[in-house]
């Protein structure tokens, strides 16, 4: 009979507590995110998202997880294990995941969802927001920086896979340079891959040979072997995404920066202040600190240049610029 | 002129680029594909020696102490597959699989140990050295930017992937262990009645294999570039294995075939540089399809060691 007292006062109690700590954890925003194969510390556009994550979890005191994707068949399910856990809002970060949060979202209609780099125009679910950037932009500024600082009037471009997303860089770079040096000869080179590092260093190291001085990459692994290139031929290369000046800091004269990290925050903020919009697209520009340059930039480049930088974000910001994003745009493009 | 020459030296160099790799892996795949066991895990055993060259390279900044360590990783990959197909009897082909799962996590699970996080390495101080380089620049024998300079001056690790080429080309050849090797991949159990150790050659070959795509796994990571990042090894083990067979299961075959497969990506990445009017994506294609044209037009019919992917059971069950 003592057993049987003891038991008891043990259950009321887990239960007591129990009560009580789901008050806690109600009252509390609960946001996750999942990532692309890349996974969590790819020092890349997963990195920032979570860096976010992290930055919005101490000042907004809300709970954040993550779930890392092995490969592209994940998605689904980890959304679907994301959705059963009940968070306020998902995230997945990259465009890959694009028809797995369609389709969950379709599915769970009370479930907030959130995706990087995809818009889905029109077509967005209610319970959806997408958020993209305007890569354009921190490319033009680096552009206009290589555009100023080549020697050799002769700057390169390196992309991954040829296809828009990845334009927008090449295209803002372009206009870029050409606002700074209207007579500059521009490479540009397209690797068909994220991944061959060897591609990326034959193809910079060619570049180089042509004598550009200056080459830009947004070609995700493929820049390992860009940076590489430069380093070993003592020329420049600008980085992508994140601040890569750590990689070869006398080689990586500036970055193109896609502050992922900097919107995640900002949807946690709007989140907490019910200001969630859903079926919408939000992108993230110089305007709201979505994009910028690297802040190791000032290294290397001479501070007038810096200067003049700061005058033509400026303009962008107030919409005098508009920054080509496209072949049709850049061909339009008055300097 | 000196321009079209210097674009062909600008093609040679990249073929010797990208074979290096594939050359040291490949032969790894004609040492145990030889001694009758396959081996598809030259993937993970590369990915493996990829990470550990750079995280070696790293921590006591001696490239070439990563390099040994790369093959010793590799190795340590190579023994787990031997234990499981020679000792264990188990299918080749699964074994092979779950190294190619066993090596890529047992590197980000330790870069992440190693590197606060991260599933890639810092960038290592010091790379393999360029042995030719002194030769080259400005008052030296050759200019730099040349045509010499641009075919000569190569990371250590090509040239010794061609001597390795020889070497294994003797060893399997001329002498006695090179003998047994293909007896026991080709008729096992007579080489067992004349005395031969058919699980010691097994081991021994399976060993070797592991070790050279580890080798081939850092000539990426600690010279082609220089740090190890999750993506950096992605697909070329099943090249080099894929080299091995078009190259039929010789070592100057896989070199061959490594070589044809670089000139590809050099004249593929060539002609990009030109502005050929054709899509970077077929362009892409390119040396994928130059390698089934050649092994369909030229190599022919190949035929793999007899006792393949056989079992072996010493006491004939």
């Amino acid at each position: 009979m003592k057993g049987f007292r003891f038991t008891y006062l043990v259950c009321i109690g887990l239960a007591l507590v129990m009560c009580f700590g789901n008050v806690a954890i109600a009252k509390k925003i609960k946001i996750a995110m999942v990532t692309d194969v890349g996974g969590v510390n790819d020092q890349s556009f997963n990195q920032s998202a979570w860096e976010g994550l992290q930055r919005a979890q101490k000042d907004f005191s809300i709970k954040v997880s993550y779930k890392e994707s092995r490969q592209d068949a994940d998605y689904a399910p980890n959304m679907e294990t994301l959705t059963d856990a009940g968070f306020d809002l998902i995230w997945g970060i990259g465009f890959l995941m694009g028809d797995a949060i369609k389709e969950t979202a379709q599915i769970n209609p009370d479930q907030k969802y959130a995706i990087i780099d995809f818009s889905y125009g029109k077509d967005t679910p209610k319970n959806v927001v997408g958020v993209v950037f305007q890569e354009e932009q921190p490319s033009f500024l680096v552009g206009y920086i290589a555009g100023k600082l080549t020697k050799a009037n002769k700057v390169g471009f390196v992309g991954g896979i040829k296809f828009p997303l990845i334009e927008k860089f090449e295209y803002g770079y372009m206009a870029g340079v050409k606002m700074a040096n209207p007579n500059c000869k521009i490479l540009s080179q397209y690797a068909e891959s994220f991944t061959d590092a060897a591609k990326g260093k034959a193809i910079a190291n060619n570049m180089y040979q042509q004598g550009a001085d200056i080459v830009f990459h947004a070609s995700g692994g493929v820049g390992d072997g860009v940076i590489e290139a430069a380093k070993e031929k003592g020329k420049w290369a600008i980085g992508v995404d994140k601040d890569q000046n750590f990689l070869a800091p006398d080689n990586v004269l500036t970055s193109a920066m896609k502050r992922v990290d900097n919107a995640i925050y900002d949807m946690a903020r709007k989140l907490k202040d019910g200001q969630w919009n859903g079926g919408d697209t939000v992108v993230y520009s110089l305007s709201n600190d979505g994009v910028g340059i690297a802040p190791t930039s000032g290294k290397h480049v001479p501070a007038n240049v810096l200067a003049e930088v700061d005058k033509l974000t400026q303009k962008i910001k107030k919409g005098d610029i508009v920054v080509p994003a496209t072949k049709t745009e850049f061909d339009k493009f008055k300097f | 002129m000196e321009a079209i020459i210097n674009d062909i030296g600008f093609i040679i160099g990249t073929t010797l680029m990208y074979s290096t790799p594939l050359m040291f892996t490949s032969l790894g795949g004609v040492i145990t594909e030889r001694s009758g066991v396959v081996n598809i895990g030259l993937e993970g055993m590369m990915f493996f020696g990829a990470f550990v060259a750079a995280t070696v390279a790293y921590y006591t900044q001696n490239p070439w102490l990563g390099f040994l360590c790369a093959g010793l990783g590799g190795a340590f990959l190579g023994l787990l597959h031997a234990i499981a197909c020679v000792s264990f009897a188990a299918e080749q082909i699964v074994s092979g699989i779950a190294i190619n799962f066993l090596g890529p996590g047992l590197a980000l699970f330790l870069s992440r140990l190693f590197f606060d996080g991260a599933t890639q390495t810092l960038t290592i101080p010091n790379k393999i050295p360029l042995p030719l380089h002194f030769l080259f620049g400005e008052g030296k024998l050759f200019k730099s930017a040349g045509f010499m300079d641009l075919v000569f001056n190569r990371f250590a690790t090509v040239y010794l992937a061609f001597l390795l080429v020889l070497l294994v080309w003797f060893v399997l050849y001329k002498t006695k262990v090179g003998m047994r090797v293909q007896a026991v991949g080709e008729h096992p159990e007579a080489a067992d009645t004349l005395g031969i150790s058919v699980y010691r050659i097994r081991y021994g070959a399976v060993i070797m294999s592991g070790f050279f795509a580890g080798l081939g796994g850092a000539s990426m990571s600690i010279a082609v570039v220089s740090r190890f990042s999750n993506t950096l090894i992605s697909g070329h083990g099943f090249i080099a294995l894929a080299a091995m067979i078009f190259g039929k299961w010789k070592p100057q075959g896989a070199m061959l075939a490594c070589l044809l497969f670089g000139g590809a990506k050099g004249f593929e990445i060539f002609l990009g540089a030109k502005g050929v009017p054709v899509s970077s994506s077929l362009l892409a294609m390119l040396p994928y399809i130059l390698t089934i044209i050649v092994l369909v037009g030229i190599v022919g019919k190949t035929t793999p060691p007899a006792a393949i992917g056989k079992i072996f059971d010493k006491s004939g069950k």
